[in-house]
């Protein structure tokens, strides 16, 4: 069983899931990242493969992925760094980036790597559904990989019923009509877009991401789906203050969760 | 077996090349534009503004002017077709009209646009002024710093423009953002594109909004020559709507030479280039496929041409698909050739182009042609913008002669 389903059939709810860039902030810190969230009770992981020109993403995710490029992440890098992983990690991993450096990776290749080093899951934001039919289903199945889609408050409901149609895993709600890292809080028409949401009775389950910033935020998107997802607020603690890699993760993934 | 087909397809394809690589955000937006662009734009009230605004406002239809000191040069008929003389400067204009038009019709009440030298971003201000409706044009940082009398030209013209510091603050940055400014106001907001770039059904619409300059050359030639197909077209390509424009109601007949002029920088087998088709290879970049200057693990490579309006790290969907099917040749011109042929047109005929028109001129050099042989040059823009670059260069061009 896939273990983000395996995830869903044990929990659900307050799921926290976090997002890094594979690669900051320094080239070998990808390890260590990922086994202190997992130590800290992070239910999954979104692990950022770096990309120059992120389009979906806001000014700290852009600098992080910057920053990873500059300290000479690839997706041939991260596979290594991701060897072996799954002696060590137990909880769904998910790869997130943008379709060229998957292409010219070699999408086949890609995919098996992934399903080498125990990837579970893909979140491309630049592959519309449409596409992924057509071209991508078939092979993203034969490897394992569950591919979740972003829906957004101007997602028509038509195609929010193909999406959860097409989906194994989670659809990931994205809390507004916004790049990522744009908001810090949730409004009203936000709150009746997650209720309209949820009348349409899912067969999937939902996390809220963009906007997911503190405590306050998190349990909050978690009322009205199965959990939330973090990730420039994440990147942003990483950034801060003097004390360890460590630490920083510890005291944040804390914070969110109490 | 079909003939040949050189329009975009449902999908949204020229060959293999072009589609709609989009988030979801920006999903509803451009599924709007695919599903009633082609209805608007065939509307006749919508032609007869359109039409109306291109010959009063822009100046259409351009000359097309028999450069005689030049054709003696070259031994062959030359022909330049003068885009120089749109109002602001160049054919950007001819886009930024068509789609403000279209914009109104779909009931948008702000206007984003990317802009590299500051001529599209100019040509949108332009129209948002005439429209008076909300403009905001991003542009990188070192492009504002870089173009500062295009920047006061946008503000006079009552633009927003913001400086990009993502990336490396030029054109693709600038690009970039005005994407994500468009994911964050959806509902209210036109992205007018600069060219032939982007997502389905950019490409196409821009395409049809600049073939207005081969449409008038068919007339044209037709007058001038007897005929309305000349041997050759020759236009620069960055992202490639001047070429488009130029190329579009010839591209079924084959009789007619298309040649476009990619910058090749300090040259193309140095990292100073944005020779796309040489240096480049397939991938996906401002959600389109096309040929994309780029690492082997996918990142895109900054360019580089004297020419800001042609340091674009792609090229158009339908370029790759006429590069990749041989109808259309591409060739390039290095920043030396193109400054040299810049210096030569202003002294042969009075004409002082854009640098990225001296591209297109500098092919003049590169093909041989037959005494009788017809060839148009999209004169695609004036120099004013670049009298700096060419105040520098002064003393190595024109005393040396």
């Amino acid at each position: 069983m896939n273990r983000i389903n395996k995830l869903f059939a044990e929990k659900e709810q307050d799921i926290l899931s976090v997002y890094f860039t594979a690669g900051y902030p320094a080239i070998d810190s990808t390890r260590e990242v990922l086994l202190e969230l997992v130590k800290n009770g992070v239910d999954i992981i979104e692990i950022g493969m770096p990309f120059s020109d992120p389009i979906a993403d806001g000014p700290v995710i852009q600098k992080s992925s910057l920053q990873a490029l500059n300290n000479g992440m690839t997706l041939k890098k991260l596979f290594e760094q991701l060897k072996d992983i799954r002696n060590e990690i137990d909880i769904p991993l998910i790869a997130m980036g943008y379709l060229n450096p998957v292409l010219q990776f070699g999408l086949e290749k890609f995919c098996q790597h992934c399903k080498d080093v125990g990837i579970d899951g893909l979140i491309l934001p630049d592959l519309p559904v449409d596409l992924y039919l057509e071209e991508y289903k078939d092979i993203f199945q034969q490897y394992g990989l569950h591919n979740i889609f972003l829906v957004t408050p101007l997602t028509s409901e038509e195609r929010v019923r193909l999406i959860d149609q097409e989906t194994s895993g989670f659809i990931y709600l994205v809390s507004s009509a916004s790049t990522t890292g744009a908001r810090k809080d949730i409004q009203e028409n936000q709150i009746r877009y997650f209720e309209r949401i949820n009348a349409m009775k899912l067969s999937n389950p939902t996390l809220i991401g963009f906007g997911i910033s503190n405590h306050e935020t998190f349990s909050r998107a978690c009322k009205y789906a199965h959990g939330a997802i973090i990730g420039s607020a994440f990147i942003h603690a990483l950034d801060e203050g003097e004390k360890s890699l460590k630490e920083k993760i510890q005291r944040f993934v804390k914070s969110i969760k109490t | 077996m079909a003939a040949t087909n050189y329009n975009v397809n449902k999908k949204g394809y020229y060959g293999e090349f072009g589609g709609a690589f989009i988030p979801e955000m920006m999903y509803p937006n451009i599924k709007e534009l695919e599903t009633k662009y082609l209805d608007i734009i065939n509307d006749e009230g919508f032609q007869r503004e359109f039409k109306s605004l291109l010959k009063d406002y822009v100046g259409r239809p351009t000359p097309l002017y028999f450069a005689t000191r030049l054709s003696e040069h070259y031994h062959v008929k030359l022909y330049l077709k003068r885009e120089d003389l749109c109002h602001t400067g160049a054919h950007k204009i001819n886009n930024t009209i068509g789609q403000i038009l279209l914009a109104q019709r779909i009931g948008k009440k702000r206007i984003i646009a990317e802009t590299g030298a500051g001529q599209h971003g100019v040509a949108t201000a332009t129209v948002c002024a005439l429209m008076n409706i909300q403009c905001v044009v991003y542009m990188g940082d070192l492009d504002v710093q870089r173009q500062s009398p295009n920047v006061a030209r946008m503000r006079m013209l009552g633009a927003e423009v913001v400086p990009v510091h993502s990336g490396n603050k030029t054109l693709k940055d600038a690009t970039n953002e005005a994407m994500r400014d468009w994911i964050n106001n959806p509902e209210d907001t036109h992205y007018i594109i600069g060219s032939v770039v982007g997502p389905h059904p950019y490409p196409d619409m821009v395409t049809q909004f600049q073939s207005v300059i081969s449409a008038e050359m068919k007339t044209q030639l037709k007058e001038a020559t007897g005929h309305e197909n000349p041997t050759a077209i020759i236009a620069c390509v960055g992202g490639g709507s001047n070429a488009a424009g130029a190329f579009y109601h010839y591209l079924e007949n084959p009789d007619v030479q298309l040649i476009a002029v990619e910058a090749a920088g300090k040259g193309v087998n140095t990292p100073e280039t944005a020779a796309t088709l040489v240096a480049g290879k397939p991938g996906v970049l401002h959600a389109s496929r096309s040929m994309l200057m780029q690492t082997d693990d996918g990142q895109v490579i900054e360019p580089y041409s004297i020419s800001a309006g042609l340091d674009y790290p792609g090229i158009g969907p339908l370029h790759a698909h006429l590069h990749q099917s041989k109808r259309g040749k591409y060739i390039y011109a290095t920043d030396h050739e193109a400054l040299k042929a810049a210096y030569q047109l202003t002294k042969f005929e009075g004409i002082i182009p854009a640098l990225e028109t001296a591209h297109a001129l500098a092919g003049l050099d590169k093909i041989s042609f037959k005494q009788d042989d017809v060839v148009v040059v999209n004169l695609s823009g004036r120099g004013d913008k670049d009298l700096q670059a060419y105040i520098d260069n002064l003393e190595n061009y024109v005393d040396n002669e």
